[in-house]
């Protein structure tokens, strides 16, 4: 079974189709990266699988469950949706830390809060807090930030914030773990810290769709690769293939702009 | 003056000083509620809802806050033969405050509206996309930068409150001014004073400096984060 089913997604902004009939599957450990231009709906697609946005046509398949469904009518609750979207993190392209918490703080606060809704949490809120609690250590550790523990966002690095946003996601354990340009806004000396991190990930096999601008990043680290044109999946295949021997004219204009500027 | 004098100029002047606080008290804690109230509704999808606050906002930032005393404490007598106020000190201070209170309800709501577009949208979508609710994401996330950008706004307003207090003496409430100024007009065998007067200006300014000190540890408190 496939972990992740995306059947004929599309999205209007207004008068504009940002996507259009988007298909994919994607397996239990794979890392897919998407590649394209500015404006092609590589972000409003990581957007939509992540309920930020509402697609207007459209199924979403998680493990075969349906968790999208734009023919089903019925207004999803709010909590519906909740749920739902803790099948998928996320992590944003400006961090988007939160200010007052410390690094460990954020990592562990939303994990707590929804700890709050077990129905065992009231007989065994010391346990569940120190396993949340040892979680969030763990994971500083992975990402070599156990020294920064206590620090607040504004006293960190760009790519330290990424790395705690990172670690932030993956706290909840969600099944896919989505990347919206996560070096885009960091100085190029940082983007390789943020880069090693989600290359051990990808070593891990964790379940990772990599929207990026790095090329050379998405051709070593992914197991396949999409790139996007205007609002449509032009061309997909195993990366060697696709950045060596693209088939499609786009594809081709797009990888030499891109050499033409390394 | 007489050392007995001095007793009964500052003894006066306490007492106005005590109307000038209660006033002050009474519309921060009623015009916070208030402002957060409006800056909802200025904020809200519903049309008509947030016309009818921008009108409301318009009218008392357009105009003096006298001229709202006035029109508070005496229209509805005159106009409607109808009387909420009562008679006495008492009146004159229910009046005073409701005036006050929809005035900075007024102000603040803007400073309010201020503060919560200050937080940038991603902060709600971080918390959307790890399964906050949106109640949690207010209270949890949003809540306390929000605090933090308003408070240099919020402290600004609060120490104009403090002497804009002044004003209710339009409708003769016996605040301080009133109080120190009596003794200029004559009052309890003391007249052509003016040093009374003067003193009031002095128990703004203690008053006011404590504020000051106050506000600003509590920005500092919060200078943890940025």
């Amino acid at each position: 079974m496939h972990i992740l089913e995306v059947q004929g997604i599309q999205k209007r902004f207004g008068a504009t189709e940002v996507l259009s009939d988007i298909s994919f599957t994607m397996e239990r450990g794979e890392a897919l990266s998407i590649i394209g231009s500015s404006g092609s709906g590589k972000t409003t697609l990581l957007r939509c699988l992540n309920f930020l946005e509402t697609p207007d046509a459209g199924r979403i398949l998680v493990n075969g469950e349906t968790l999208f469904d734009a023919a089903d009518a019925r207004k999803k609750r709010d909590r519906e949706i909740r749920k739902k979207r803790l099948h998928f993190g996320l992590v944003f392209q400006s961090f988007n830390l939160f200010p007052q918490y410390t690094a460990l703080e954020n990592v562990k606060l939303a994990g707590q809060l929804l700890a709050r809704e077990r129905p065992d949490y009231q007989n065994h809120k010391s346990e569940v807090l120190s396993e949340i609690d040892a979680k969030a250590h763990a994971l500083l550790k992975e990402m070599g930030l156990s020294n920064r523990e206590q620090s607040y966002p504004f006293q960190l690095s760009g790519g330290q914030c990424q790395r705690v946003a990172i670690a932030r996601a993956l706290a909840l354990e969600p099944d896919i773990l989505c990347f919206d340009e996560p070096t885009s806004a960091l100085d190029p000396e940082l983007t390789g810290e943020v880069l090693r991190v989600i290359r051990e990930l990808a070593d891990r096999n964790t379940t990772m769709i990599i929207v990026t601008h790095e090329m050379a990043f998405a051709r070593d680290v992914a197991d396949r690769v999409i790139f996007m044109d205007e609002g449509r999946i032009c061309e997909q295949g195993d990366p060697k293939e696709v950045f060596e021997h693209p088939r499609e004219e786009r594809t081709k204009q797009f990888l030499a702009r891109y050499r033409q500027e390394a | 003056m007489t050392g007995e004098q001095i007793k009964i100029v500052f003894d006066a002047l306490n007492l106005g000083f005590l109307q000038t606080l209660r006033l002050f008290f009474v519309t921060l804690i009623g015009a916070v509620p208030l402002g957060l109230l409006v800056m909802l509704g200025r904020m809200s999808r519903v049309k008509p809802l947030s016309l009818l606050m921008r009108a409301l906002i318009w009218i008392i930032r357009g105009s003096p806050l006298v001229i709202q005393l006035l029109i508070i404490y005496y229209v509805p007598g005159i106009a409607f033969n109808w009387h909420p106020w009562g008679g006495g000190e008492s009146g004159r201070f229910a009046a005073a405050s409701v005036a006050f209170i929809i005035n900075y309800a007024c102000y603040f709501s803007e400073i309010f509206r201020g503060g919560i577009q200050s937080i940038p949208r991603g902060q709600e979508e971080a918390g959307l996309v790890l399964g906050m609710t949106k109640r949690q994401i207010f209270f949890k996330v949003k809540l306390l930068p929000m605090f933090k950008a308003v408070l240099p706004p919020m402290s600004n307003e609060i120490i104009t409150l403090v002497k804009d207090t002044s004003l209710s003496r339009i409708i003769a409430l016996q605040e301080i001014i009133w109080a120190g100024q009596a003794f200029l007009k004559g009052t309890r065998g003391i007249s052509g004073n003016v040093l009374p007067l003067f003193f009031t200006g002095v128990y703004y300014l203690a008053f006011n400096g404590l504020l000051t000190i106050l506000l600003s540890r509590l920005e500092k408190k919060l200078d943890y984060f940025r």
